[in-house]
């Protein structure tokens, strides 16, 4: 398959950016500044980053959309505003999760932000529960354009007033530049920010607005270490087809009324565990010292029985040490339980840890 | 002190006498990124030419670190053990990874000038 770029492919490399392939997309990792002044600067003023690889997914019809969407997805969709957006699932006959993804009420239907390693996947499954008066798109034209940092909407209300008015988790349409644009307040990285979908003939107009304001381009490497140091999960990562919402901690995101009444994919598995606990969990992990952790470390009880594995870390910059999360089974997953980390060979010392390890501060 | 000598590995040399230091060249901190962990030998170790006797882990991924010459590590440098962003900023100078004292000074001559590592870097950009 031949490597796929973004709108804003050219713009990046005159930023000085360097590429790596990601989900079939040639992305920027990094600009000149580097991944902890990246990180630095989103978190102290503000920074953006193309996200544009990831799927925008439109879908429209009438009130049989909804219970098609519910066979697949746990969220309460009959509930869900005009202009709201919930964190949800995929999932499978099993209750594992095909993908993460934030799911926004339109006036029309539904707009769903695909990962886009998974997006083709993502359609396919999807599809098999519509019917043929359920139109989709998955719309290449637009851009999408994180905007994150605590200057965020200071910045994003000089140009698209209005947009301080948002709460967290919920978009509405703006005039931007003679066009509609649609901007969400939500992000990935703890931080309060907005997401704006543009088309790919104005985005470069956007960054350069933004550029101008001392927003810093910010590539994959800090999206990684933001996300970690906030929490967040990482599809393919921390999250995959064999692990269910239950395993991931993520069972907030399971609406209260859907666990209760069920109606989608793996709820009968997922029932179960809601009442009986699942036998591994995602915590936060915190190395005792300065040795990261990265994907795939062994974890070992204090008296060296293999208790799990970790699925992302890395050194946090904000929180100025390494930072990982991982799957232990369940009886050691209270916060504080002391464990071990083989790296390289050597057990080094580490402690279960709260999630987030940054405080999030969106704006609800 | 003997003026710097340098792998393939990104390594530099210098020598005092026979011991060795040894560091990370600043090209090598360049193509790595952010330093935030370091491991360095402990004193005692013997280590081959080529063998991996350290690690350097960027924000991005963990590397070892291979000596360019065969000996003995007399000291690990702690201090960029517990400050590892300080390689970033003076990695061919007081963020030197370990010394050793070396068995033969045949594999030192064979390493590369600073010419010869510049012109090395230039055709093998990573």
């Amino acid at each position: 398959m031949e490597v796929q770029k973004t709108a804003l492919y050219n713009y990046h490399k005159n930023l000085g950016a360097k590429f790596v392939p990601f989900a079939g997309y040639e992305m920027p990792i990094q600009y000149k500044d580097g991944i902890v002044k990246e990180h630095i600067s989103t978190r102290t003023h503000a920074g953006f980053f193309d996200v544009s690889h990831m799927g925008q997914f439109f879908l429209e019809g009438d009130e049989t959309l909804i219970e098609s969407l519910e066979k697949i997805i746990p969220a309460d969709l009959k509930n869900l505003k005009v202009n709201h957006s919930k964190y949800s699932f995929l999932l499978n006959n099993e209750g594992g999760i095909i993908d993460d993804l934030i799911i926004t009420r339109t006036e029309k239907g539904f707009c769903i932000i695909l990962n886009a390693a998974c997006k083709e996947n993502d359609i396919k499954q999807i599809s098999q529960f519509l019917n043929k008066d359920h139109k989709h798109l998955l719309n290449d034209d637009l851009s999408l354009i994180a905007l994150q940092g605590p200057k965020s909407v200071e910045i994003l209300e000089k140009l698209i007033p209005g947009v301080d008015n948002l709460k967290f988790m919920t978009g509405s349409n703006f005039d931007y530049e003679g066009e509609k644009l649609y901007v969400t307040r939500s992000g990935y990285t703890g931080e309060d920010g907005f997401e704006i979908s543009i088309s790919n003939t104005k985005v470069e107009k956007l960054i350069d607005y933004l550029i101008s304001n001392e927003v810093k381009p910010v590539g994959l490497g800090a999206r990684d270490t933001l996300r970690l140091e906030a929490g967040l999960c990482l599809y393919g990562h921390d999250l995959n087809e064999k692990i269910n919402p239950v395993e991931a901690n993520l069972k907030w995101a399971i609406a209260k009324k859907r666990k209760e009444v069920g109606g989608f994919n793996g709820w009968e598995k997922i029932k179960n565990l809601l009442v009986n606990g699942s036998e591994k969990i995602r915590v936060g992990i915190k190395p005792d010292g300065k040795v990261i952790a990265r994907e795939n470390t062994k974890i070992f009880s204090s008296d060296n029985n293999e208790i799990g594995f970790v699925t992302s870390g890395t050194f946090g910059p904000s929180v100025n040490a390494p930072v990982a999360m991982g799957y232990v089974k369940s009886e050691f997953s209270e916060v504080g339980t002391s464990i071990q980390l083989e790296v390289r060979g050597k057990k080094y010392g580490g402690k279960i840890s709260e999630l987030p390890f940054y405080k999030k501060s969106y704006v609800k | 002190m003997s003026e710097k000598k340098f792998s393939k590995k990104h390594e530099w040399v210098s020598l005092d006498g026979d011991v060795a230091t040894v560091g990370i060249t600043k090209h090598a901190t360049e193509m790595l990124g952010d330093i935030v962990f370091v491991e360095v030998p402990d004193a005692g170790k013997a280590v081959e030419k080529e063998g991996q006797a350290a690690v350097v882990e960027s924000t991005k991924a963990a590397s070892d670190v291979y000596s360019p010459i065969s000996g003995e590590i007399t000291e690990g440098n702690k201090a960029i053990a517990d400050d590892p962003g300080s390689v970033n900023t003076d990695p061919e100078g007081a963020s030197w990874f370990f010394k050793l004292k070396i068995k033969d000074k045949g594999e030192y001559d064979s390493l590369m000038s600073k010419d010869e590592y510049d012109k090395f870097c230039k055709e093998n950009p990573s």
